[in-house]
């Protein structure tokens, strides 16, 4: 819950500017990125996710080694993937 | 070793070992505390005190969300969840966690209607979906969390939502930081700063740690390179004499933190007077509340809550453990009472915690445990 956990902003929903699709390895979610509005991410980017909201940008190498990272931390990361997978937020 | 083996920049990792020797005085000791449980985590999921000098030890910190809550808020939390109307939703991690009348798991199973959701704004739409109900969120978790809470309180609040609150346990990391460093029973020489609860505060709130307590203090990332790095900072720093706040991770923490997120969590809660957290006991000015703009939103004033205050079974050591006076496999329970299967203290429960890491991933500091088991 306290690690973030790296996605990549696909598409900026164009009724709603506060989510963005955010691709998560391989999870596609609406993520609430209405914390990032001094420096709103576009398609392509690369945020920080938690509990459903981007709290950060990074850049695309930060992105894999902290995936890298995760991936290497085995069953707490498996159970944030699948607590996001169950997330539908609008 | 093994650490090194399995390590992709090896290299990197052993000439920083070196450098990290080279730094430390002949027959001084350093005691460097963690922060945060995710940094615990990777301490002992690469075995990195074994990579250490013996004369460095990392003391395992507060930083653990689910850690720190005292039985009797998980106890107020299931008598909310008993009320017929309520649905309760929580964190996974916060599921397993013991009250004095057992965890969400234990009420669930007794018919309390407790869910678990990924986000607070997962628990909002619970109550979009439920207006016959009233859906609260437990908010825990330090200022990472926080902001979330936040925002999830602002957006029901401008769609008139009336049947959502938050029963908020967001605590903050200064003032148990604060109360370590006026513990008389432990010496410090340093602090391994949080990393993503400083994506929100930035590293300028450490400041008073090395001007008033003369203590450096250096914001670090979460891969076992950083930590390292990390480590040789803080080591360069006494060798120089120095006390700063030195921010590692700087390609994710800005000084200032994220604005935008401290006014939410400013616009939506304020300071409580004073906070229990399990194990370190009362510490003032240590969590959030909701302000009474927002009390239609705010879960203890809609519900009345016991507030019992449940004192940690006595064979539970975890406060010894969350202050780093005891490490987790001096806790006489640990490995055979208390397992992440049956926890008796919240530091088994939570991936972050100091004990379920090193159960997880002892392997990797076997000595270290001869070495206790000897003494
Ligand atoms: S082993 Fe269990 S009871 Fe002992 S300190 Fe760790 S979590 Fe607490």
């Amino acid at each position: 819950m306290c690690l973030g956990i790296p996605g990549e902003v696909v598409e900026v929903l164009s009724d709603r500017p506060d989510l963005a699709m955010v691709d998560v390895s391989g999870v596609r979610r609406a993520i609430n990125i209405g914390l990032l509005t001094e420096d709103p991410p576009k398609a392509g980017e690369w945020v920080l996710v938690h509990v459903g909201f981007a709290l950060s940008k990074i850049d695309e190498a930060e992105a894999r080694s902290a995936l890298e990272f995760l991936e290497s931390l085995g069953q707490a990361y498996a159970d944030e993937l699948a607590a996001l997978r169950e997330s539908r937020i609008e | 070793m093994r650490f090194v083996d399995e390590y992709r920049d090896a290299d990197k990792a052993r000439a920083l070992a070196a450098r990290i020797a080279a730094l430390c005085e002949p027959g001084r000791q350093y005691r460097f505390m963690e922060v945060c449980g995710g940094h615990t985590h990777t301490i002992y999921k690469h075995g990195l005190e074994d990579y250490l000098p013996e004369t460095v030890t990392l003391v395992h910190g507060p930083g653990c969300p689910v850690c720190v809550i005292p039985m009797g808020r998980v106890d107020d939390a299931v008598h909310i969840a008993r009320q017929s109307e309520v649905i309760l939703t929580s964190f996974g991690d916060m599921m397993r966690v013991p009250g004095g009348e057992g965890s969400f798991f234990d009420a669930k199973a007794n018919g309390a209607d407790i869910r678990m959701v990924y986000s607070p704004l997962d628990a909002l739409k619970l109550a979009r979906q439920h207006p016959d109900r009233h859906v609260v969120f437990m908010a825990i978790g330090f200022e990472t969390t926080a902001p979330s809470t936040a925002m999830t309180v602002l957006r029901a609040a401008a769609e008139g939502i009336t049947n959502f609150s938050v029963f908020c346990n967001h605590v903050t990391i200064i003032p148990a930081i604060k109360a370590i460093l006026d513990s008389p029973d432990l010496r410090l020489d340093g602090f391994l700063g949080p990393g993503h609860v400083s994506t929100v505060i930035g590293a300028r709130p450490y400041e008073f740690i090395a001007a008033e307590y003369g203590k450096p203090l250096v914001v670090a990332g979460f891969e076992p390179l950083d930590l390292l790095q990390s480590i040789y900072l803080l080591l360069k720093q006494l060798s120089e004499g120095r006390a700063e706040v030195e921010n590692q991770y700087r390609r994710v923490v800005p000084w200032d933190g994220n604005p935008v997120a401290l006014r939410a969590v400013a616009e939506v809660m304020e300071l409580r007077p004073y906070f229990e957290w399990r194990g370190l006991g009362f510490i003032s000015h240590s969590a959030l509340r909701v302000r009474d703009t927002y009390a239609a939103f705010d879960a203890e004033r809609r519900f009345t809550v016991p507030g019992v205050r449940v004192a940690d079974p006595k064979s539970c050591q975890c406060g010894e453990v969350l202050k780093g006076v005891l490490k987790p496999w001096e806790c006489k329970v640990f490995g055979t009472a208390c397992t992440p299967e049956t926890p008796i203290g919240t530091c088994m429960v939570s991936p972050e915690g100091a004990c379920a890491a090193y159960y997880n991933f002892g392997r990797f500091t076997r000595s270290r445990v001869k070495e206790a088991t000897a003494r």
